[in-house]
């Protein structure tokens, strides 16, 4: 049943209008991108999944269980959270950050320990890292001890916030790949939030692309999208109008083909001619 | 020198007293002053002026104060609770700021993921807002503890016994050593505190001794 947004809004008290009129459905056990600019409600929306924000019309229901029925602090203890720059507790070492939720729920703090050692090396860090503070990790260290605070309390719902969305852009695509491994292998209904179209298509089982007030313009998976875009909106955000992705193939003299760009820039090397049709 | 040796157990007998008016003062400067900052920060119209407002206070000038409180309080001249109270509203003139910033100064992010994990207001507050707040208010309570010990041997003039009543007597019965061993244990025993108060900070902020933070 996964999660639900039921023509949910949310107008602020000062009259800002972020969403308008919003419905999803979003499956259980796959990943689910919202996708758009900044300004376009999207982390509004993942708040109210964990009531960090509450919506002003609408419904958003879990399983079934519509929220607004559900004690928020409770709620978020059984959701996971991770978000950009970490927001992990800086006087916390990260073992403890780690055990956070475990902590809040009441299992003791040895226990809580022994499951975070196993949660560091499911996103691939070394338990020399245990004992450090978060200030003396490097940024990608600290994404990744944020998302295994997020699964320590082994949640079906984790919400990412643009949680690689401050990193470099080397350690983002390592960042991603590692999610994609952990979600093959743990099957989270996962919420995620960004503006990066290629981590969007890196990530997505699904993808939700937003424009201003947090209007759907196209829903799909990754291929309908990219393929098949809606409008001119998601065409353009996705760069797929103009010149980023329409790719051709030149033979080389070598054998195989060279592969650029709509405006002729190299992008890379196909070893064999493309195939009729992928499996 | 001889003179301090001859009267040194006069001499302790006041660092004593001064350390009894002084310590509970500091103790609860600090308390009171927190519970106040919380609410100037959360009722932001009014921030300016309950933090300004208490901070005025400090402009009183302390021997009338120690005259009127008693009238105030009903209490007699001489009770020693009169010069806590007094020390009280001094320490909290100028804690309620430092304490009003430190809590302003707890990262934003650090607060709404703590709140997204699932911490409740109130276990936000123990778990994150005051240990992040720490630094800043250590600080704030350097200043009040130097500041109190200080404030303290003004009380003699009022008969209170305290390392100010070696200034008093020495000034009355013509004794120099009395008024130089005044001055100086009055500020030993400042520095000794603040050397305590920033061996604790140390000892119980061990993540601000990790060097610097790397870069995000």
């Amino acid at each position: 049943m996964g999660i639900e947004f039921d023509h949910v809004g949310k107008t602020y008290p000062d009259g800002t209008q972020a969403v308008r009129g919003f419905s999803l459905s979003i499956p259980s056990h796959s990943t689910t991108v919202l996708l758009g600019s900044s300004g376009c409600g999207k982390t509004t929306l993942l708040r109210m999944v964990n009531r960090m924000v509450d919506p002003t019309e609408g419904r958003v229901l879990v399983d079934g269980e519509d929220l607004a029925d559900a004690a928020p602090v409770a709620l978020r203890r059984r959701i996971g959270y991770v978000m950009q720059n970490s927001g992990l507790l800086p006087h916390r070492r990260v073992i403890d950050n780690i055990a956070t939720v475990p902590r809040l729920n009441g299992v003791g703090r040895r226990e809580a320990r022994e499951r975070a050692f196993e949660l560091l090396s499911v996103v691939g860090l070394g338990e020399s890292l245990a004992r450090r503070f978060p200030g003396q990790l490097s940024g990608g260290q600290q994404q990744r001890v944020g998302v295994a605070r997020a699964l320590a309390g082994d949640p079906n719902i984790l919400l990412m916030d643009e949680p690689f969305g401050a990193v470099d852009p080397l350690v983002r695509m390592e960042l991603q790949a590692e999610m994609r491994r952990i979600q093959t292998e743990l099957r989270k209904t996962v919420l995620f939030v960004t503006h990066d179209v290629d981590e969007a298509l890196a990530l997505g089982d699904q993808i939700v692309v937003l424009r201003a007030g947090g209007v759907v313009a196209q829903a799909g998976t990754p291929r309908e999208i990219v393929e098949s875009p809606a409008d001119e909106f998601v065409e353009r955000f996705f760069g797929a109008g103009a010149e980023r992705r329409t790719l051709r193939a030149r033979p080389r003299p070598e054998g195989g083909w060279s592969v650029s760009d709509g405006a002729g820039r190299p992008v890379g090397v196909l070893d064999s001619p493309p195939p009729a049709e992928s499996a | 020198m001889d003179w301090v040796f001859e009267n040194r157990a006069h001499i302790a007998s006041l660092t004593l007293a001064h350390l009894g008016l002084s310590l509970p003062a500091i103790l609860l400067a600090f308390v009171l002053s927190l519970p106040v900052a919380i609410a100037a920060n959360r009722v932001r119209p009014l921030r300016e002026v309950i933090v300004s407002g208490t901070g005025l206070l400090y402009a009183v000038p302390s021997l009338p104060l120690f005259i009127v409180l008693p009238v105030l309080l009903g209490t007699g001249v001489r009770d020693r609770a009169n010069v806590i109270v007094a020390l009280v509203l001094f320490g909290m003139a100028l804690m309620v700021r430092s304490a009003a910033d430190a809590f302003d100064s707890v990262p934003a992010e650090a607060r709404l993921s703590a709140t997204a994990q699932g911490y409740s207001r109130w276990g936000r507050f123990w778990a994150v807002d005051l240990p992040l707040a720490a630094g800043p208010l250590l600080a704030g309570l350097r200043v009040v503890s130097v500041s109190t010990i200080s404030l303290v041997t003004v009380s003699a003039v009022l008969g209170v016994q305290s390392l100010g009543s070696l200034f008093t007597d020495g000034f009355q019965r013509g004794i120099v050593p009395s008024i130089v061993s005044g001055v100086v244990i009055t500020a030993l025993l400042a520095l000794v505190l603040d050397l305590l108060l920033s061996a604790l900070g140390r000892f119980a902020m061990p993540w601000l001794r990790t060097g610097e933070r790397s870069p995000r």
